[in-house]
């Protein structure tokens, strides 16, 4: 069975030796870089970075994140259900309506809680 | 050794050197797709816009795309002084990595003989079909928000904190999108996905719903416009490659149009027929890869198309329109098409 993902490893091979002589090639057939005064600053405008002082973001970005497991789950779960639905007939019909169900109701809460706006 | 890879219905018959052959060429081949595709996008976006597009380089501008390529790699190696230099240079690479791995799945025709070895036209052909590009999908991710958390840009970090709540908005519509059409199969090899839709019809027609949530995820997924927020040009200059340039920018744009092609080939495996043409049972083996590139290339001339037309969303626009549309939809798609699939 294992076997089977042989061609995986093979891809990931040919891909690293491509990204590796992508990253590589400035290095050595590029220009050799010379720090200059502000050349090595990021780029920005406006004030100097504030990202060094412990960049702050907004709360809904790990709501989100949160959310996301959950549903990302669920979803998951419902991936063995649904190649064995025809199957099982009924009663992983019935189960997988449960399971919908419940997943619904706990969108609902999340989305009349607030979580889903962003703010 | 001959491996005899029990895959759903299916029996993959092939010796172990054939299947690292194949898998290089098709390496090869997904990595020839990404100029192919620049150059479709490029040409196309100018005509959208009243002007001509590249047309110096090589006939009618068609080599435009390598001679970027050449150029970007060519170019001062640099990196800022506040980023770190091990996980700056490993994120191109991951999203490269990421990207063409997950080509592997994309079945470019069925098993065919070719002197006298059996060979599945197809890099991989797993048990767990789409979770693999998921699973894969993941890890490109991790490429776009270490590359912009290690730049120590501000800029940077704004578009990997996007890019990190888009992808992972849009991939639970995205994985709920796809059970209707695993319901109605019973299998997750996408090889025998496109079998079933050789013998009954083609999944565009039947899960309507679920193709458009798929199509509207994938673009969302692989940072197109109008969900082009992760590096709004106009906002935070360019996200989180704002920092790159020369190689690791050639390999997060060489990713960013791969993904695009993967995307587009897994729709046309899904939910398009894959290899099958309409009302031609008997066509011949050896256009089966052809008919693929034909339809994947369909998607990205439509995601250019989308990209000319549309404006790009605000963010908030975004995230309510992923979880409280797309998400509710594919839900409910999901119970009809469990419903009908037991009782009819």
């Amino acid at each position: 069975m294992l076997q089977s993902y042989l061609p995986a490893l093979v891809f990931i091979a040919v891909a690293t030796l491509i990204a590796i002589s992508f990253v590589g090639a400035g290095a050595v057939i590029g220009p050799k870089a010379r720090a200059i005064g502000e050349k090595e600053d990021a780029y920005e405008c406006g004030l100097p970075s504030d990202v060094k002082q412990g960049f702050k973001f907004g709360v809904s970005f790990y709501l989100v994140a949160m959310l996301f497991i959950l549903f990302d789950i669920e979803v998951i779960f419902l991936y063995p259900i649904a190649v064995q639905l025809g199957a099982f007939g009924v009663f992983a019909l019935i189960e997988t309506i449960v399971f919908i169900v419940l997943l619904t109701v706990a969108l609902i809460y999340v989305w009349r809680r607030g979580a889903l706006e962003w703010k | 050794m001959t491996s005899a890879l029990v895959v759903g219905e299916t029996f993959a018959v092939e010796t172990w050197w054939v299947a690292v052959i194949k898998a290089v060429i098709i390496a090869l081949v997904g990595f020839t797709l990404i100029p192919a595709a620049v150059t479709i996008e490029r040409k196309l976006l100018g005509r959208f816009q009243h002007r001509y597009g590249p047309n110096r380089a090589g006939p009618y501008g068609t080599l435009q795309a390598g001679a970027d390529i050449l150029k970007l790699l060519g170019k001062e190696n640099f990196r800022p002084s506040g980023s770190a230099a091990f996980l700056f240079y490993l994120a191109p690479m991951l999203a490269v990595i990421a990207a063409v791995a997950t080509f592997a799945i994309i079945p470019l025709g069925d098993v065919v003989t070719i002197f006298g070895q059996p060979v599945g036209l197809y890099g991989i052909d797993v048990g767990i079909g789409p979770l693999y590009a998921f699973a894969l999908g993941s890890i490109a991710f991790y490429g776009l928000v270490l590359g912009g958390f290690s730049s120590g840009s501000k800029y940077s970090y704004l578009g990997a904190m996007r890019a990190a709540a888009q992808l992972i908005s849009y991939e639970v519509s995205m994985g709920l999108a796809l059970v209707g059409v695993i319901m109605a199969t019973g299998s997750l090899s996408l090889v025998d996905i496109v079998q079933y839709q050789q013998e009954h019809t083609w999944f565009i027609v039947t899960q309507f719903v679920g193709f458009l949530i798929f199509v509207i995820a994938a673009m969302a997924e692989t940072n197109r416009a109008p969900f082009d927020l992760v590096e709004a040009d106009s906002e935070i200059v360019a996200g989180y490659m704002t920092e790159y340039g020369g190689g690791g920018f050639a390999s997060f744009y060489a990713a960013e149009y791969l993904n695009m092609v993967v995307a587009g080939g897994i729709a046309t495996t899904i939910f398009l027929g894959g290899w099958a043409i309409p009302f031609w049972g008997d066509a011949p083996d050896w256009i089966a890869p052809f008919v693929v590139l034909f339809k994947t290339f369909l998607f990205v001339i439509f995601f250019v198309w989308i990209r000319a037309t549309l404006p790009r969303l605000r963010y908030d626009q975004l995230m309510s329109f992923g979880w409280k549309i797309l998400l509710p939809l594919a839900t409910l798609n999901a119970l009809v098409t469990a419903i009908v699939v037991v009782v009819a």
